[in-house]
């Protein structure tokens, strides 16, 4: 492997993240191995998604601007996209297993009793409406 | 000393990689092997970034940035086909 001569605390910063994404990346991984129902299995994955992914970015930074001398970008353009993408990603699950195994009965009652969205036929826009009513001989205007 | 760490970090990816595996295979719902799935495109994505360190390749940037984008789609698609039995309606 050409892995270049780096300046002390260039070496030192680069192993500690790559360490560091490393370890976190393996207790993700295990915890969705090891964690006991769906809900919670979806909560582990996220620590491989930040801190293992971008400890190892991290790292790819440091090196290359020790060895290099310049600032590569196309780290943070991966990190924006993997935390601007996880958690629709996260939500789209959660709904999958939410419609597929749960029914309305077997869920923790919302605060505010209107209802799950996710399981009212007129979907999120219902609590909206119960709180500004419309006249029902009113024209709709977006239809 | 980098060199040891990057062995490391390969390793425990790459083990990750096949826990995921495991899970995917295991998993009694489907949305358990959806989130393996999702898991392992992310692991992928570290597995590319640092392959591209080791061999000091600007290219695996572009490699992993891709292997997010479809990634990330693939999930979706597959959980919209799930909750509405179609893609693009």
């Amino acid at each position: 492997m050409p892995i270049a001569d780096l300046p002390l605390w260039a070496e030192i910063a680069v192993t500690v993240f790559l360490v560091l994404g490393g370890l976190f990346g393996l207790v993700g991984s295990y915890g969705l191995l090891k964690l006991p129902d769906p809900m919670t299995r979806l909560h582990a994955p996220t620590k491989a998604t930040t801190v293992g992914v971008g400890g190892a970015l991290i790292a790819s930074m440091i090196y290359i601007f020790a060895s290099e001398g310049r600032v590569s970008m196309h780290e943070l353009l991966i990190t924006l996209f993997l935390v601007i993408t996880s958690p629709i990603t996260a939500l789209f699950i959660a709904k999958v297993h939410i419609h597929l195994r749960e029914k309305p009965e077997t869920l923790p009652e919302p605060r505010d009793a209107s209802g799950w969205a996710s399981f009212t036929a007129d979907g999120p826009a219902k609590g909206v409406r119960d709180m500004h009513p419309v006249e029902p001989g009113a024209p709709d205007k977006t239809a | 000393m980098i060199t040891y760490a990057l062995i490391f970090c390969i390793g425990s990816f790459a083990l990750g990689l096949l826990l995921n595996l495991w899970r995917v295979v295991k998993g009694p719902r489907i949305s358990d092997r959806i989130l393996a799935l999702d898991t392992m495109t992310v692991n992928a994505i570290a597995l590319l970034i640092l392959l591209g360190f080791s061999l000091a390749s600007p290219i695996f940037f572009e490699v992993a940035m891709l292997f997010a984008l479809v990634g990330f789609v693939s999930t979706v698609s597959y959980c919209r086909f799930l909750l509405r039995g179609d893609i693009i309606e």
